[in-house]
């Protein structure tokens, strides 16, 4: 029981440090309601606005980067880890049931991983592969300032 | 005996066979799978349409239709951004999406673009997340 509050404690901290104070007061008044809220309030869609905007990387996981949960958040993990990107932000959905129901909510999505770049959804893991095998990531980690990695590993494929 | 026949015949005509829960060995095709199964074919009539159902390698009891791997051809995606194709794919199976399944693993691919590489992808191995989290609403 107080394992729970904490870890809910944990999970709302850092929701509130994600989203400025807006969010820590929206957290606030949703701890209260002890757990699973509504879930699509419009307190949550502006967190999740300000969340997936605060930081150019920003992806959604089960589990940690340092320890993915599932197969498909890891490969995500994987994917950025290849191309260099060290400094992103990522959340684990699975210490936030509100977290988790709200982001799916909020992309119309329906499964975990998701990626967002420069506050635009991209996509799931499937998708984030596609744009790694066939080069459109390193572009769009250029639009970033970001550069891939990949591209000092063969220097020759440079863009047009 | 005859109903056991009707059974087999309706089994290959429809999609709609409930398969028995909880049966054990390689598992028949359940219901969920013939649902997606059936709604990817009437939304997007495909050219190829391969379905798995990948919830054996995952922390789900035996029989669970939770995780599947579609591969999708289709012209309907032609002119559609990977995203797009997605939520296409999304939209069909809210349903199941909604409810019983939680993974889906989908490549969305155009005619010309699956004769140029016919493959379907491999899943990552489980990493045991959902154990922990099973049973929450």
């Amino acid at each position: 029981m107080s394992g729970t509050l904490r870890r809910a404690a944990a999970a709302l901290l850092r929701w509130g440090r994600g989203t400025g104070g807006i969010g820590l007061q929206g957290a606030g008044v949703r701890a209260a309601g002890s757990g699973s809220g509504s879930g699509s309030g419009g307190g949550q869609a502006e967190q999740l606005d300000a969340l997936v905007k605060k930081d150019k990387v920003v992806v959604f996981l089960k589990g940690t980067p340092e320890q993915p949960q599932c197969g498909f958040s890891n490969a995500v993990v994987q994917i950025l880890r290849l191309h260099g990107v060290r400094d992103y932000a990522a959340y684990n959905v699975l210490e936030d049931p509100d977290l988790r129901q709200g982001i799916k909510d909020y992309s119309n999505w329906p499964t975990i991983p998701q990626v967002y770049l420069n506050g635009e959804f991209v996509g799931g893991c499937d998708i984030l592969l596609q744009m790694h095998q066939n080069g459109d990531l390193v572009e769009e980690l250029k639009k970033l300032g970001i550069r891939s990695a990949l591209l000092d590993e063969k220097k020759d494929q440079d863009s047009k | 005996m005859l109903s056991g026949q009707l059974v087999r015949r309706l089994g290959s005509m429809a999609t709609r066979v409930r398969s028995s829960p909880g049966g054990a060995g390689p598992e028949p095709v359940g219901p969920v799978e013939a649902a997606i199964r059936a709604k990817l074919e009437r939304a997007l009539s495909p050219e190829v349409l391969e379905l798995r159902n990948e919830s054996g390698g995952h922390a789900v009891p035996p029989g669970s239709e939770t995780h599947f791997r579609v591969a999708v051809v289709s012209s309907r995606f032609e002119g559609l951004s990977l995203l797009q194709r997605h939520r296409l794919v999304h939209q069909t199976l809210s349903e199941e999406l909604a409810g019983p399944v939680h993974a889906l693993a989908i490549q969305a691919r155009t005619p010309a673009q699956w004769k140029e590489n016919p493959q379907v992808g491999a899943s990552p191995p489980c990493l045991g997340g959902s154990r922990k989290t099973r049973g929450t609403p």
